[in-house]
């Protein structure tokens, strides 16, 4: 992994090409996933769908070139059909993840949609039910204990014994660690102190710790120790803007200096501001996997006419061809798909339509993120 | 010998040293006086070090000289063990446990005092528990006393508050996943918790131990030692089988130690683990005392507790004592297995 990866990664960077890459249709997405592909698929990623090496362009593709590299080698985290069943519920749904190294991933997903989960099951908490994945290269789970050391996590929040101090829970961790050297430890855990910014806290004990400081904390549990890979679940969650804030520019750091990082977050604002690439998760499928930029421009563009004359609008956007026509009150709104809207709105002059306005908004990411992942926020994952 | 477990078993976190025999001088290395001592002075030394001056220079970058540990993997276990040792002596809810244990033999010693004053220096009650008759004419057996009164509930509750705790109050805390992801090792981690928990439990018996022939020494008289089958001992050999009892006591309770790590591994909540390890415990001497039982009391895990006496006699009845001891080694074996059978295995969700 290049240290460069993760700033080249940055998604105003990335060149279209190499998003029609990272995005294309990834084989053997369930129906439903496909379906959302679909348009983007066919949109920009039309060289994609022909790309042999479907998982191994992601990221580093700009600077891998064109010699044929080792599929899977340029990948921090690989699953494939990755699944895990409760009971009765089936948590996750056979996911195929595929984390460039040096990228920064967004895992995104409503609350329930099988995030945790799908981190438990890559850090060998859970077994899967059925699936298998790699992480750094190596083969799971049978390569926890050689695997783990270079990755740091933080799982659903953090968890350490109140009656202890900062500094006496990191070395609680660091003991555990059976490739830690003791005589390097206090050294090192005021390093992973200082960078998180708790070096005057380490001394208090846990218990008073605000909910920030535990959280900073628990990231600088991974810290410990140089890493490759950094998986971090909802590194934000409950903190204040100020925490919020803080935490993702000690993100930015980290990946800044090579390191792969696998976020979770159920908040959108939160990965567009820091991930190059993202995967949405939805009810245990994961429904998108791409570049931020793909995710931005991969819903369908819609065009939008405003007219006194909404019936002859709609019929013409109708004649026309375009899918999903919709009429508001003095509105008609359809799929663009691949006209263009200046022979469209010639059409509608022709026809005698009085246009006061066209308009083709992109979707926002918003817009996207709920396409992707329903409305309402469902918790049925 | 005696007096200076004392002295450890006071100071918490020292037990081990005393206790852990031929590894016990490395494992107080590794306590608390390992970091004040090799910390602060591994780094002062640090930057002019060769390895360590590589790793230094940028001050955020990565330091793999700094981490990278090429050392013997015993030190590493025996780290982990120091933590884990700190972390059960260091918590008070245990202190106040231990606290409990070392008031108990006082608390009777006193209390055999007061009645043998009362009753004109003479006899010394004569009803009441085993052992206890004799502690007016020699103070030795104040500790024999305590054992026995304190092996019925209140030794067996501190290694099964400890025992719930180890895996189950890891899992409640939400501390396990974090161990787990170092990665610690499973197989390693209950390994590491099962010792510490012997360790514990050795210590609570040494502490009663220690206390208690402390204040029968300061409240009665100490000399040679009866023997249960009537011959008299000098007040060192008297001593020596007290120590017998004390470690067989201890195996008794690293048996109790590995039925509740079992029980621990299949709950997130520590408070059911201890409970169902105390009902364990008390179900089984229930059972041990009715008669009409007889057929299974002797796969009875308390079964053999207070076999210690076979210790007591001249000579030795070592082959109660000996059957005893593979009751217990027979209870760590399964219930060792079955900890570690389900905790490598389950799912950790918590």
């Amino acid at each position: 992994m290049s240290p460069g990866g993760g700033p080249d990664a940055q998604p105003d960077q990335i060149s279209f090409g190499g998003d029609g890459d990272a995005g294309g249709d990834q084989k053997t997405g369930p129906g439903h996933r496909a379906s959302v592909w679909g348009p983007l698929a066919t949109g920009h990623g039309a060289g994609a769908q022909g790309a042999s090496g479907q998982r191994a362009s992601g990221p580093g593709a700009s600077g891998q070139g064109a010699s044929g590299q080792d599929q899977r080698a340029g990948l921090a985290i690989a699953t494939s059909g990755l699944a895990k069943r409760f009971r009765s519920q089936l948590a996750v749904a056979g996911i195929d993840l595929a984390v460039p190294r040096g990228a920064v991933y967004g895992f995104l997903g409503p609350n329930g949609s099988g995030k945790t989960t799908t981190i438990r099951m890559l850090l060998g908490l859970i077994e899967p039910t059925s699936g298998s994945h790699e992480m750094l290269g190596v083969p799971m789970p049978g390569g926890v204990n050689a695997v783990l050391p270079r990755v740091g996590s933080l799982v659903e929040g953090p968890a350490f014994y109140p009656q202890l101090s900062g500094r006496a829970n990191l070395a609680r961790l660091d003991a555990a660690d059976r490739m830690a050297s003791r005589r390097t430890a206090a050294e090192r855990i005021d390093r992973a102190l200082e960078r998180v910014g708790l070096l005057a806290a380490a001394g208090k004990r846990f218990r008073a710790y605000s909910l920030g400081m535990k959280q900073r904390l628990a990231i600088a549990g991974g810290l410990l120790q140089p890493r490759e890979l950094m998986i971090l679940d909802e590194p934000t969650n409950g903190l204040d803007p100020q925490g919020t804030r803080e935490v993702r520019s000690l993100i930015r750091e980290i990946a800044a200096e090579g390191t792969t990082i696998f976020v979770s977050s159920h908040l959108l604002a939160e990965v567009e501001q820091i991930c190059s690439h993202v995967g949405v998760m939805r009810a245990g499928q994961l429904v998108f996997e791409g570049t931020l930029a793909d995710l931005r421009g991969g819903g369908a563009i819609r065009i939008v006419v405003r007219t006194p004359d909404v019936a002859a609008a709609s019929g013409v956007l109708a004649k026309l061809g375009l899918a999903d026509v919709r009429s508001a009150d003095s509105e008609v709104s359809a799929d663009l798909g691949a006209e263009l809207p200046e022979v469209i709105c010639a059409e509608l002059v022709h026809a005698g339509v009085p246009v006061a306005g066209l308009a083709t908004p992109r979707p926002s990411l918003e817009d996207r993120f709920v396409e992707l992942t329903g409305e309402g926020f469902d918790v049925n994952g | 010998m005696s007096t200076a477990d004392l002295g450890g078993g006071a100071g918490g976190a020292g037990v081990p040293a005393g206790a852990g025999g031929p590894g016990g001088g490395a494992v107080g290395a590794g306590g608390p006086g390992a970091r004040a001592a090799g910390g602060p002075g591994a780094w002062a030394g640090g930057p002019g070090a060769t390895a360590v001056a590589r790793a230094v220079p940028d001050g955020s970058g990565y330091h793999p000289e700094l981490a990278i540990h090429p050392g013997a993997p015993v030190s590493s276990w025996l780290r982990f063990l120091g933590s884990e040792l700190r972390l059960i002596f260091g918590r008070r809810r245990n202190q106040a446990l231990l606290g409990v244990l070392v008031a108990l033999p006082i608390l009777i010693g006193v209390a055999l005092r007061l009645q043998a004053s009362s009753a004109g220096g003479g006899g010394g009650g004569g009803q009441g528990p085993a052992f206890f008759s004799q502690v007016t004419d020699n103070g030795v057996f104040l500790a024999l006393a305590a054992i026995t009164v304190l092996l019925i509930l209140v030794l067996p509750l501190a290694v099964a508050v400890v025992a719930g705790d180890s895996i189950a109050g890891e899992a409640g805390l939400g501390t396990l996943r974090y161990l787990l992801a170092v990665p610690v090792g499973r197989t390693r981690l209950l390994f590491i918790k099962y010792t510490a928990l012997v360790i514990f439990g050795l210590a609570a018996c040494l502490l009663v131990t220690v206390v208690s022939l402390a204040t029968g020494a300061a409240l009665f008289p100490v000399g040679p030692v009866t023997l249960l089958s009537g011959t008299t001992v000098p007040l060192a050999a008297g001593l020596l089988r007290l120590l017998l009892v004390t470690l067989y006591v201890g195996a008794a309770m690293a048996a109790v130690g590995a039925i509740g790590i079992a029980i621990s591994t299949f709950t997130e909540h520590a408070i059911a683990a201890m409970a169902a390890i105390l009902v364990v415990v008390v179900g089984s001497e229930v059972a041990d005392s009715v008669s009409q039982f007889a057929v299974i009391h002797p796969f009875l895990p308390t079964h053999f507790w207070l076999s210690f006496d076979a210790l007591l006699r001249s000579p030795v009845d070592w082959a109660s004592a000996w059957h005893g001891l593979a009751s217990f080694a027979a209870y760590v074996i399964i219930f060792g297995s079955i900890a570690w059978a389900r905790f490598t295995t389950a799912d950790v969700t918590s």
